[in-house]
């Protein structure tokens, strides 16, 4: 603190003391008041992720403790008979989610490159915007048009019923799209031009410059954009709701795996809440559904941090 | 020397608002018996229970303003169970139920002081629906239990073409629900425990189950008559293989010849006096029995 003082001090020397001394007063008091503002705008986000952890397990926890753990991974979730198999919900989710993933990542990526690498500007212009566009249809309305257009379409293909993984599959991947698609055309505009100049001096071709220069540099915010990807498609809940059949059913193995309706824990929590009764075993079991969820969440995050961390350390040392 | 800030400093103050807000949050909140209303004597009268009822109850009570409008019901859903327990609570003047009350809950009632009287208010039939170009009329309610239990799994087995069984039916938090596990999948015995098959594609709404039937021609599944739109073909019933099969209509829920009609109740604190005595009356009479054949229900018999 004194150190603070001296500096002002020197910085009004030309003001007589008394005004001097009343005008460093109220410097002080606004610039206490506006770093206390952005202190406590900064630790708000902490405080409240932490209340609802804090929530999430005093809610959560007691259905680990009263449900076994032999029957958490049974095959069957049937919670009006407190039958609480969690496996087939976590097996929807994933299912859903990969298949997601699968769509999504090379559609979204080869879309970014396009933009970033190949588009003539005029085109740039135009489709950055629509993608962006995309971002902003209200998921429940994606639902809805999955449910009455796709569903049929997925039926008409030879599944039993439209309403199946591959259904959600598909919604999720198009969801997911302009995210990947935005942070990764911003990742690859962010690779300084000299590194393709250097590339493509050197004689590389275009593509070349591409897969072993570009990317590569890219590649923290490549990951980023998939992991993002993913977390919109493991948390979406009322389009995938609408549209997976919400069948608690663990699907057989084999090549129709993606064509079986399954229910995803998201999907669970939003069709059972609303009438379950407070305190009860069922009640404790969805916010257990939702300490699951978010265990999930977090491994992708950390997982993305760690692939992140490391090259981008390297690159900082000098290296490309 | 604001940098060298010690971080325990900075933390501090955080930990303290997470402990405290923690706090808050673990304040016991208040029991839901204790901030319901006690019931208020004289004109307002307290209707509460039911989920399947309350749109009748709502219908019932808005016509009654215009009988007696100086007689004010206020409607509550939430279901069966928690209708019956504000009555044992004291907190309503009538519960209204899709199922008869339990052994347990008359129990409970009596410890409580509290002899409940039962009064059926209307049946609710409950259709079997499939598309319009399955070849299956008919069905028996065993058949029904394998169907919906996954033990038969394809048309063929019960006359219809060589597809695969697509079973849809409402949420496990649905009262219709419920009943169908109860009285189609166990058969009415309790120490069955049959469930539904897990294949089963359980649906938000009957506007999902409705849409769903329509457009998959091997999709089978139950709603109550009331909300069947016409889309659908209903499929006549039998109790087994040697009773005759019976299609769901007015007629034949109130007679009793349809095997999968309830009746829906109401529970009234002892023999109901003043007000909701006249209120009871008047929905047993035609003019409040004809609002029951309005939303679907079927009315009871008119001695």
């Amino acid at each position: 603190m004194p150190s603070a003082r001296s500096e002002t001090r020197q910085g009004v020397t030309m003001m007589t003391p008394l005004t001097a001394r009343r005008r460093v007063g109220w410097q002080r008091i606004g610039e206490f008041i506006i770093e206390r503002l952005i202190w406590i705008a900064g630790i708000s986000t902490i405080v409240l992720v932490a209340l609802i952890f804090i929530f999430l397990l005093r809610e959560g926890l007691p259905a680990f403790v009263s449900v076994p753990l032999s029957e958490l991974f049974g095959p069957r979730w049937y919670p009006i008979e407190n039958i609480f198999g969690l496996w087939p919900l976590l097996f929807g989710s994933l299912l859903v989610t990969f298949g997601a993933i699968v769509i999504a990542v090379p559609l979204g990526l080869t879309t970014a490159i396009y933009l970033g690498e190949i588009a003539p500007q005029g085109q740039r212009e135009i489709l950055k915007p629509l993608i962006e566009m995309l971002a902003g249809i209200p998921s429940i309305v994606l639902g809805f048009l999955g449910w009455v257009a796709l569903a049929p379409l997925i039926q008409r293909l030879g599944a039993p019923t439209g309403l199946t993984a591959f259904t959600g599959s598909l919604l999720l991947a198009y969801m997911s799209l302009p995210t990947i698609i935005s942070i990764s055309e911003d990742a690859l505009y962010a690779v300084p031009k000299e590194y393709r100049d250097g590339a493509l001096a050197l004689g590389a071709t275009q593509w070349q410059t591409i897969w072993r220069v570009v990317l590569p540099a890219a590649r923290s915010g490549l990951v980023i954009a998939v992991m993002l990807g993913i977390g919109r498609a493991i948390g979406e809940t009322m389009a995938v709701m609408m549209v997976t059949g919400n069948a608690a059913n663990v699907p057989a193995l084999g090549s129709g795996i993606m064509f079986q309706p399954v229910r995803t824990m998201t999907a669970t929590i939003a069709a059972e809440m609303g009438e379950v009764a407070q305190g009860s075993q069922h009640y404790h079991m969805l916010f257990g559904i939702g300490i699951v969820l978010f265990i999930i969440t977090f491994a992708i995050n950390s997982l993305a941090t760690r692939i992140v961390g490391q090259p981008v350390n390297r690159r900082r040392r000098g290296q490309l | 020397m604001r940098r060298c800030r010690s971080p325990v400093r900075f933390y501090l103050p955080v930990l303290a608002l997470v402990a405290l807000l923690t706090l808050a949050a673990c304040r016991p909140a208040p029991t839901a018996g204790a901030a319901e209303e006690a019931p208020t004597t004289g004109q307002a009268i307290q209707n509460k229970g039911s989920d399947t009822l309350v749109n009748l109850a709502l219908a019932w009570a808005e016509a009654y303003q215009q009988v007696k409008p100086e007689v004010s019901i206020a409607v509550t859903g939430g279901g069966t169970g928690t209708g019956i327990a504000a009555l044992i609570n004291g907190t309503v003047d009538i519960a209204n139920a899709s199922r008869e009350m339990s052994a347990e809950e008359f129990e409970a009632a009596r410890a409580a002081g509290v002899e409940p009287v039962e009064i059926p208010v209307a049946i609710d039939a409950l259709a079997v629906i499939v598309h319009p170009d399955n070849p299956v009329d008919r069905l028996t309610i065993p058949q029904l239990a394998d169907i919906f239990t996954g033990r038969i799994t394809n048309w063929q087995e019960v006359g219809g073409n060589d597809a695969p069984i697509i079973l849809l039916s409402r949420e496990t938090n649905s009262g219709t629900h419920v009943y169908f596990l109860e009285e189609v999948i166990r058969q009415g015995d309790e120490n069955n425990k049959d469930i539904f098959a897990p294949q089963t594609l359980l649906m938000p709404s009957s506007v999902a189950i409705t849409n769903e039937l329509t457009r998959n021609p091997n999709a089978i599944s139950y709603d109550g008559l009331g909300y069947v739109t016409g889309h659908e073909k209903v499929l006549a019933i039998a109790r087994d293989e040697n009773s005759p099969y019976v299609y769901p209509t007015i007629e034949t829920g109130s007679d009793g010849s349809y095997p999968l009609a309830r009746y829906l109740y109401m529970y009234t604190a002892g023999e109901p006096t003043g007000d909701v005595a006249d209120y009871i009356e008047w929905i047993l009479s035609p003019e409040g029995q004809a609002i029951v054949t309005e939303l679907g229900f079927v009315p009871l018999e008119q001695e």
